[in-house]
């Protein structure tokens, strides 16, 4: 859509371009790209092979790891098999991203009550999903309080819980048909 | 992409590969989907479905709208997934319903949504209201967060609408809530940016006030950058009132800020010592904190800073070598060709064995930038090539790529071409590695330089036996040009020729064709078929000269030729000689910041060497002797006219030659024959001497056209100048991009040019002014004052005879601090004839504005300093 190619237009505004989350094979968890910069979806699993392999021989376990190459800056994180990356230009400031990064990471050992490993990902994918939804949208960054986007997700849960007569059809309905729209329309 | 299509339930057994989506199937999901269409909706099973949607679509499936519209009727009478027209209306209504709703979140969310289906400004119109209101709602900072960002979203599509919220984006920039200040920061600044002025004042109130956000406070930082950046491009004198507020910046308590700060004093244009030390000292903290990100942000800036200003590096050398251990090799990397770009001669060859150990473990990439580092090192330090060189030998022997070999390559090169005592010793060395060398290219370029440099060598006859073994042991394509080395030598040095003719004739029996007619073509020229005679000047021109045409012509040409075969040869006279494109006036793009690792600062003499090469390959104007300046392109028409043309002043000697970028912005015309003709009589000292039409003119396909003036020799002569594009239009028609027979004359008027007394000034900064101003001594001082009359400013003052003189402000001091009533300003160039020239102002400012100055001037020649003295009279 016409939209997403703004960050053509000013790079004044700290961008983020993709935050993805591999599993320890470098396969495909949850990935959400902001950029036009990977057009396919081939294009986009080449990136994520070419990160992963970049990255792996690395002990991104303790700190976060940072890597440049293509003209990306990748910050990176592992915890158990999963391993997390925020993505961005070459002239970004690397200490927001790493922000960004450290608040998603916080917001999804929140979610999965510190069983931050693939299963558990797997399982809980839509409040995976959720997160990337509440941290940045479409490049701008929305939020690095991993506590707050924690709670900002669990708010869409606990409603899908709730008895069906506490709320409205379209509210049941609302959430996950705006992320599933927008994941649509990218 | 999805699981492989075995359908298998979830089995909790299979542990090691239990996933929950094991086996899941795009058409199994979608039957699922027709919960959507049960009457008494499940919310729980509907959500998980959704989910396994979502999964499928994360691992790039694609669905289509007719999927969902066929298959299920999917969200039946509440949803659809592409929004055309009806579809959306519904989708809206529902929306429009949550963005009313009590709970923050459904209101955050429905605006989102909103605001990214519609494409629309009549829905945008209809709920306008709701979003103006959503950001001033400063209760729910995340309802206002939502309407910001999708604010910046729609001023893609949408900037008319949007820019009538400024009032309550400008409200919301006071919010209380962190992030609701940030966003409306960078909503605000994206409807104003067009509007320097009003930028300007957002950055002016904003630094004095309260900014809560540590990414609010980068963004602050980086539109004063901006701010900084436009207010120096547009005076020159590089203003710098927010200074204060970027070193404020570098004590605050979040990191991203401090490093945004740091990192924008570094990208400050001419930035001086004293303004960087603040921002190396924080810098030079984070290169040894316990987080990587912090380490590479230090070092990767560092490393830029160090392309221009190493002294003001050297102080982090201690940490720096430290990081050459560092586990992150990419921060490692940085480290070392920092400590390259910043090291002294007698640490060359202690840094050199750090590398040596550093160079087996790292990836390609980052040898090559290494490589790159040591490479100006040498150039730096052309007393040490000796271990530079051996350090690039054996990194050449090692495993590698083709890149990283040919970074390797390309540098001996460049070293042996630039330091003569490196010739013979670099020589050998491709000669060793071309012996056993996997790559192609790499040997043909290496025996082409071979040819060129080694029969000039003292003893000639020692490469031969390196060319003669590939002749024996490559592949046809290097035999070939291993033969054309061969007969080089042969042609350069008349005591090998009996024995190059012997190797020649022997390569008579080659099985390929190219190689049996190089053989042949170089033997019968040279004349090996009897007496050893003196080689012909024709044949030394064949061997070696280039090309006097540029290759993409001759490409053109030649494949014309092909197309249209005729009974006659090639005439490679017929191959025009214009250069077409124009890399030369590319407009750089302001604050674009070197990209890669290891991305070289641009070069500003590369433009000079470009035009000089450019104006000599003129026949007309090769004798005007060596070009002293070329000014920056001035804009002789206004912007998105029919033609656009700019003009570069050549300033030599004796002469001066105007070039003409032109460009044609009307795709159905040709312009033939334009030139420019130049009405001088407003300046008396200069008579057209020659000038060079330009043939053709297609659109969009920028070309040159000049006019050369004489003028007396050495004296720095002004004068205006009226312009008229003249030139013979032809329709083209559009559809087959043919140019009719017939054209017409006519004419286009182009703005006024002048000559000033600074396109004779180059700007050239010295470091030490004071230094500089006491070893030019007295001899040749001129003092003098002078009354400037009222003016609105001495920042503006100060300015305007800054650019009189076109000189290079020193210290920092064209920088006026505000309020003050005098000020020392410092300048220094090389004036016409290469004279040295420095200048002291002094301004004060008194009473009603008037401000006065004493001009101090000290060159190295005393009609130099009148000069001045005569600009800034007569200015």
């Amino acid at each position: 859509m016409a939209w997403s190619f703004y960050w053509n237009n000013h790079d004044t505004c700290p961008t983020i371009k993709s935050i993805l989350v591999l599993d320890s094979e470098g396969k495909r968890i949850a990935v959400k790209y902001y950029s036009d910069d990977w057009p396919t979806n081939s294009a986009k699993s080449a990136f994520e092979k070419s990160v992963f392999t970049k990255t792996q021989k690395t002990n991104a376990r303790s700190e976060a790891e940072i890597a440049m190459f293509d003209n990306n800056i990748v910050v990176y994180k592992f915890i158990q098999d999963l391993h997390f990356f925020v993505t961005g230009g070459d002239d970004e400031n690397e200490i927001i991203m790493a922000t960004v990064l450290q608040g998603f990471v916080d917001a999804v050992s929140l979610l999965l009550r510190n069983n931050v490993d693939k299963m558990e990902a797997l399982e809980n994918l839509d409040l995976i999903l959720l997160c990337l939804d509440e941290i940045v949208d479409g490049g701008m960054v929305l939020e690095t309080d991993g506590s707050i986007i924690a709670g900002k997700v669990s708010s869409h849960s606990m409603d899908d819980a709730s008895p069906l007569a506490e709320q409205t059809i379209s509210q049941a309905l609302a959430t996950a048909r705006e992320h599933l729209t927008r994941s649509l329309l990218r | 992409m999805a699981q492989p299509l075995v359908k298998k339930d979830d089995d909790r057994d299979d542990e090691a590969e239990y996933s929950p989506f094991l086996g899941i199937e795009k058409g199994a999901v979608l039957q699922e989907a027709r919960v959507f269409n049960d009457p008494q909706l499940d919310a729980r099973r509907c959500s998980q479905v959704i989910t396994k949607l979502l999964y499928l679509l994360n691992q790039g499936e694609t669905f289509t709208k007719r999927y969902w519209i066929e298959e299920n009727g999917l969200f039946d009478d509440k949803g659809a997934l592409s929004p055309s027209a009806d579809e959306v209306i519904i989708v809206t209504s529902s929306l429009m319903k949550d963005m009313n709703s009590k709970t923050d979140m459904y209101r955050a969310n429905a605006i989102r949504v909103l605001c990214r289906i519609t494409d629309d400004g009549t829905l945008l119109t209809q709920i306008e209201r709701y979003l103006k209101q959503a950001i001033v709602d400063d209760k729910n900072p995340v309802v206002a967060s939502a309407a910001l960002v999708s604010g910046i979203h729609l001023l893609q599509t949408n900037p008319e609408i949007v820019k009538r919220w400024s009032n309550e984006v400008q409200e919301a920039v006071q919010s209380r809530a962190a992030l609701v200040q940030f966003h409306a920061l960078a909503l605000l600044h994206q409807i104003r940016q067009n509007d320097r002025l009003a930028v300007s004042k957002l950055v002016t109130s904003l630094t004095r006030g309260t900014v809560r956000s540590p990414l609010a406070q980068c963004v602050l930082i980086r539109y004063t950058s901006q701010v900084i950046r436009e207010s120096s491009m547009n005076n020159q004198t590089g203003d710098r009132p927010f200074y204060d507020y970027l070193e404020g910046c570098l004590r605050h308590k979040s990191e991203m800020v401090i490093f945004e700060a740091a990192r924008a004093i570094t990208e400050l244009n001419g930035v001086t010592s004293r303004e960087l030390t603040p921002a190396i000292t924080v810098l030079q903290l984070f290169l040894s904190s316990s987080k990587p990100v912090l380490r590479f942000a230090a070092v990767r800036t560092l490393n830029k800073v160090a392309m221009t200003h190493p002294m003001a590096v050297t102080n982090c050398n201690i940490d720096m070598e430290s990081l050459i251990s560092d586990q992150n090799r990419s921060i490692a990397t940085l480290a070392i060709t920092t400590l390259l770009k910043t090291g002294n001669e007698s640490s060359v060859d202690r840094l050199m064995k750090q590398i040596t150990n550093f160079m087996s473990d790292i990836a390609d990439e980052f040898k090559i930038v290494v490589v790159d580092a040591i490479r100006s090192l040498c150039l730096k330090f052309p007393l040490k090539y000796r271990s530079l060189m051996n350090f690039l030998s054996n990194i050449l022997r090692e495993e590698g790529g083709f890149d990283y070999k040919k970074a390797i390559v390309d540098s001996i090169v460049i070293l042996i071409r630039d330091i003569p005592d490196a010739k013979e010793s670099g020589l050998l060395h491709l000669c060793e590695f071309i012996e056993d060398c996997e790559f192609t290219y790499l040997s043909t370029q290496i025996l082409h330089f071979l040819g060129n440099e080694g029969p000039k060598t003292s003893d000639p006859s020692k490469y031969i036996r390196y060319i003669y073994n590939r002749v024996i042991l490559e592949n046809a394509t290097v035999r070939a040009s291993a033969v054309s080395t061969l007969a080089k030598f042969g042609a350069m040095v008349d005591s090998l020729k009996p024995r190059i003719f012997v190797l020649l004739r022997r390569c008579l029996f080659d099985i390929d064709d190219e190689v049996r007619d190089r053989a042949t073509l170089y033997l019968s020229m040279l004349g090996g078929d009897g007496a050893i005679v003196e080689t012909d000047k024709d044949v030394k021109d064949f061997l070696f000269g280039s090309l006097d045409v540029p290759l993409v012509n001759l490409e053109t040409s030649l494949k014309n030729y092909v197309q249209e075969p005729s009974e006659e040869p090639f005439d490679i006279d017929s191959v025009p000689k214009e250069v077409k494109s124009q890399p030369l006036v590319e407009k750089k793009a302001p604050g674009k910041k070197p990209t890669g690792l290891g991305a070289a600062p641009a070069a500003p003499t590369s433009t000079v060497d470009a035009y000089e090469k450019l104006i000599s390959s003129i026949p007309e104007f090769s004798d005007f002797g060596k070009l002293f300046k070329s000014s920056a392109p001035v804009e002789l028409t206004e912007a998105e006219t029919e033609y656009a043309v700019n003009v570069v002043k050549h300033i030599f000697d004796g002469h001066v030659v105007f070039q003409y970028n032109c460009t044609n912005t009307i795709p159905e015309q040709l312009l033939e024959n334009v030139s420019v003709i130049v009405d001088a009589s407003d300046a008396e000292e200069f008579s057209e001497v020659s000038s060079k039409p330009l043939r053709s003119l297609p659109y969009d396909s920028p070309g040159q056209t000049f006019v050369a003036f004489e003028k007396p020799d050495g004296v720095p002569a002004v004068g205006k100048f009226s312009n008229m594009l003249k030139f013979v239009v032809k329709e083209v028609d559009p559809t087959t991009g043919e140019a009719e027979e017939d054209g017409v004359e006519d004419e286009y008027q182009l703005e006024d040019l002048e000559v000033v007394a600074a396109d004779y000034m180059v700007k050239l900064g010295v470091s030490n002014f004071r230094n500089a101003w006491e070893s030019i001594g007295p001899d040749f001082e001129r003092v003098d004052e002078y009354g400037l009359g009222p003016r609105e400013s001495l920042a503006e003052a100060v300015s305007a005879v800054i650019s009189l003189l076109g000189m290079q402000p020193c210290e920092g001091t064209e920088v006026v601090p505000t309020n003050s009533r005098s000020h020392t300003c410092l300048l220094s160039g090389v004036f016409m004839g290469s004279a040295k020239v420095l200048v002291r102002l002094s301004f004060g400012i008194d009473g009603p504005k008037e401000v006065a100055m004493k001009l101090s001037v000290r060159s190295e020649d005393e009609s130099v300093s009148d000069a001045i003295h005569d600009i800034v009279a007569s200015g």
